[in-house]
């Protein structure tokens, strides 16, 4: 039922003014008993944004808060908590089935144990939508009470499942953009440089430049607060950009929190050459070695695009386009391989640092990985001409003779007599007169007359019987179906039954053995909406033309047979209730019957 | 019974290939004579021919031991020097008739060396059937313009289970060629083999009673073109003859053990297939190799 008896609440410390609330098609009523009171209101369910409501649990009473686009708030105070489910529930329906024509961010997740999300719900819709026979089911059944939803539901698992699992599975990557490199806005009035800091951007620098990361966790809080931890990194930036290594290396000298910043990154080189040392030695590292941290600043273009060459001592405050690039490829191509997505940039460096701990563990090299290394490397430098013959071992080949296939056919004819006579021909006699009747029609022509009209007449009349007969019982064509001859309504409706059939026996065999009272009562629900099944299909049998009726009723007769199981399993789980209930003494606590 | 249109010249124009029955153990133990019965089937050629101006037909008659092809009325020296037209004989078949005589000569020679062999009487029907099919891909394979082909099999011996495999060859290929097999049974015994045929490829069986009147059968139910028939009503077997038989023995079966991997049918329990040599595993009932089983089915309800 839509209506409930409520009171209505503009505001917590309202008393509440009594009334009905009606929830109709798209609309939410509410009616004050008194007629004079003028808090009659109308809310159309695509308005309202959220709903909160108060716990079963809690002392307070049965509390529903509808807040609308507008920011009002409306509360309601239902009679008791079950009242207040069911209108939330039927909100919450109605409120899914506008959203799938406006999209907006779901209302706030309903946190009770069986209610389901609205994401599930928009699901549930969408796959109802696309199946028509699952909706004619879902119609039939869930919405005339025999089976709830989550029953209806529960097998269906993999068709709900599908969407959500391929919504999770898919990893977002990294941008190729290198937003950490972007330069800041300067105001020439003030003299102010600003530089934008998103979680983005953090997350690249941490992805990027280790020392950074491990600085960030070695001096935010102890040292710095982040604001100041990010001043600096800033102030590395800006010194970098202006290309006055005097000035930066005036500065690194004086702070040394600054000067982590302008050094060139130590943790990256030590990786490099971890890396360098791992690879296979004929592997020709020449153009590597242009690439990594080790090499000496003597050329390649500036970050910020020029090519002039730089004193030695001051070569360590500057980066080459080349290395960042290459460094930011590297991680982008690594992909975000933490899940963190947090506002807190420790928590983030934390995790980063982490990553890098297990695999660098996992990189290590081990004594074994050691001489598997020396060994390969020794394979791959061995010469050819030099070596020893080597004889694998090889499998035979096996090509099969083909006329085995053939030949195994006739191979094990019995030789046992057949029936019917076992004469033995005489091969002789037998072409002989097969060559005298074809000398008889070459000299004598073909009979005249061919055929006599009597015999004519009468295959004609035997052939005409046999097909009108044949028609009869199978259809024009050997391969049409009898649900072909049906007209359209009857065909769809034995086709409905036998799905509906089917759904309604899975939920009843399931429910046996009868545990709980709820089980009884959903048998109860399922065997009369078997009974009246039952009677449809009697029904329908009725209903068709006499020429069809009895393929018709061929046609439903297992589905009758099915029904009838049911109900004598029911029926014997009936009287064996009873009889136990009956035999039980008084004092048996649960005779549910 | 799927026409394939677009191939023709014009609707109803038809190829047939006859398989002729010649087996002589089977024709001693009839009452109609092989006289009879072919001119009643010269006289249906005859017909056929007459129905449409392009219509083509080749005989192939299935021997004992052999199969030949003896007429085709595509080639123009059909009509030979020798033949008299005497008699009411169509001079078209005079070459019919040499051939024919021709090629039970040989077949009985080659038949010689089975003097005593105790087999069941049955005529090489694969190897006929596998020689229309050759003709007929030929056929297919001059292009586009090419009349509609379709098998019509003239059998009275009864089934030889050693063909069987290479029948249900034959069966599939037909099927996959969309070549129709219509079959028209004269003998005592039931074939399942052209039962099976007609069924899988759409074409008509008929086994008729009298063969007094086998030229009216012949007529009225074979001579339909495939394209009339999709508005004639041509008479069907009520339920099919699905039994198989086993590859070891050859005897027909209902039941029987069927490999998973290459569906050889065996009346008993093997260790190995003998045909793609699958060594069969112990199964979890008393040692059988896992399989199901082969049922006779009396009729294949079609899917809906």
């Amino acid at each position: 039922m839509s209506d409930w008896q409520v009171k209505y609440k503009s505001s917590l410390k309202d008393r509440g003014t009594e009334g009905i609330l009606k929830l109709r098609e798209g609309i939410l009523l509410f009616v004050p008993n008194d007629p004079t009171s003028d808090s009659k209101l109308k809310v159309l369910t695509p308005n309202i944004k959220s709903q909160k409501y108060t716990k079963e649990g809690s002392k307070k009473p049965a509390w529903l808060n509808l807040s609308n686009k507008q920011g009002d708030s409306h509360i309601f105070e239902f009679q008791n908590y079950q009242d207040m489910h069911a209108c939330r529930a039927l909100i919450t329906k109605a409120l899914a089935k506008c959203e799938e024509e406006q999209p907006k961010k779901p209302a706030a997740v309903l946190t009770s144990a069986e209610q389901l999300s609205i994401a599930d719900l928009e699901l549930r819709f969408k796959v109802l939508r696309e199946n028509i026979e699952l909706q004619r089911l879902h119609k039939e059944f869930v919405e005339t009470k025999v089976l709830t939803e989550d029953e209806f539901w529960a097998t269906r698992k993999k068709l709900l499942g599908k969407d959500s699992i391929r919504k999770s599975k898919q990893q977002v990557g990294l941008k190729s953009m290198m937003v950490s490199g972007i330069k800041p806005s300067t105001d020439g009035r003030t003299n102010r440089v600003t530089f934008n800091l998103t979680s983005e951007i953090i997350f690249q620098i941490f992805a990027e430049k280790p020392a950074v990361r491990q600085a960030f966790i070695n001096y935010v809080p102890s040292k710095m607060t982040e604001k100041d931890f990010w001043t600096k990194y800033f102030r590395a930036e800006y010194l970098y950009s202006t290309k006055n290594t005097a000035v930066a290396a005036a500065e690194a000298a004086e702070d040394e929190e600054l000067a982590v910043f302008l050094k060139p990154d130590e943790i990256l080189a030590q990786e490099a050459r971890q890396k360098i040392r791992r690879v296979d030695p004929t592997l020709d590292m020449e153009a590597d070695q242009g690439d990594d941290y080790t090499h000496l600043m003597d050329h390649g273009i500036q970050r910020d695009g020029t090519m002039d060459v730089v004193e030695p001592q001051n070569g360590q405050f500057r980066r080459s386009l080349l290395q960042d690039l290459n460094r930011h490829a590297a991680v982008v191509l690594e992909g975000r391989n933490i899940d963190v997505d947090s506002e807190n940039t420790r928590s983030v460096a934390e995790a980063l640092a982490r990553v890098k701990q297990v695999s660098k563990a996992d990189g290590e090299t081990t004594k074994d990985a050691n001489q598997e290394r020396l060994a390969r490397m020794s394979r791959l430098a061995e010469m050819e001409d030099l070596q020893a013959p080597q004889n694998f071992p090889l499998a035979p080949l096996s090509i099969k003779d083909p006329r085995d296939y053939f030949e195994s056919q006739q191979g094990n004819v019995v030789n046992e007599p057949r029936g019917a006579g076992t004469l033995k021909r005489n091969v002789h006699e037998a072409y002989g007169s097969l060559k005298e009747s074809i000398l008889e029609i070459r000299t004598k022509g073909l009979r005249d007359p061919l055929i006599k009209p009597e015999v004519a007449f009468e295959v004609f009349r035997s052939l005409t019987q046999t097909i009108s007969t044949a028609k009869n019982i199978i259809g024009k064509n050997p391969r049409e179906s009898f649900l072909d001859r049906l007209p359209k309504s009857t065909r769809d409706e034995v086709l409905h039954h036998w799905t509906s059939i089917q759904e309604l026996l899975k939920h009843f065999w399931s429910s046996y053995p009868i545990t709980t009272t709820y089980l009884h009562t959903k048998v109860g629900k399922l065997k009369d909406a078997m009974s009246n099944s039952y009677s449809q299909l009697e029904a329908m049998k009725e209903s068709v033309q006499s020429e069809l009726r009895h393929q018709l009723s061929l046609l439903v007769r297992p589905m009758q047979q099915a029904l009838d199981a049911a109900f004598q399993h029911y029926d014997a789980d009936l009287q064996r209730r009873t009889a136990k209930s009956a035999r039980g003494s008084a004092g048996e606590a649960n005779g549910s019957v | 019974m799927a026409s394939v249109a677009s191939k023709l010249y014009s609707d109803d124009v038809s190829l047939l290939v006859l398989l002729l029955d010649t087996n002589p153990f089977f024709w001693d133990t009839t009452s109609t004579t092989f006289s009879q019965f072919l001119s009643h089937v010269l006289a249906f050629l005859n017909a056929v021919l007459g129905l449409n101006q392009l219509n083509q037909v080749v005989v192939i008659a299935t021997g004992y031991s052999s199969c030949d092809y003896v007429y085709d009325s595509s080639l123009t020296s059909n009509v030979s020097s020798e033949s008299r037209g005497t008699g009411g004989i169509p001079a078209l078949f005079g070459s019919l008739l040499e051939k024919l005589e021709d090629f039970i000569s040989r077949d009985a020679e080659l038949s010689q060396g089975d003097e005593h062999v105790d087999r069941i009487a049955s005529s090489l029907l694969s190897g006929s059937l596998s020689m229309a099919l050759c003709y007929i891909q030929r056929i297919f394979r001059t292009g586009h313009l090419h009349p509609q082909p379709r098998i019509l099999c003239l059998q009275g011996s009864p089934d030889g289970p050693e063909q069987y495999v290479a029948v249900m060859n034959s069966i599939f290929s037909a099927q996959r060629l969309m070549v129709p097999i219509d079959s028209c049974y004269i003998g005592t015994q039931n074939s399942a083999f052209l039962q099976q045929a007609s069924y899988i490829t759409g074409g008509v069986h008929h086994a008729p009673k009298q063969l007094g009147g086998l030229f009216q059968f012949l007529t009225t139910i074979f001579a339909t073109d495939l394209h009339t028939r999709g508005f004639v009503q041509l008479p069907k077997p009520v339920g099919v003859d699905f039994r198989a038989s086993c590859f070891c023995h050859k005897k027909t079966i209902d039941m029987g053990y069927v490999c998973s991997v290459c569906l050889s049918i065996f009346c008993e329990h093997h260790k190995k297939c003998s045909t793609c040599g699958s060594v069969f595993g112990q199964s979890k009932l008393d040692g059988a190799n896992a399989s199901s089983s082969v049922n006779d089915r009396k009729r294949k309800a079609p899917d809906s």
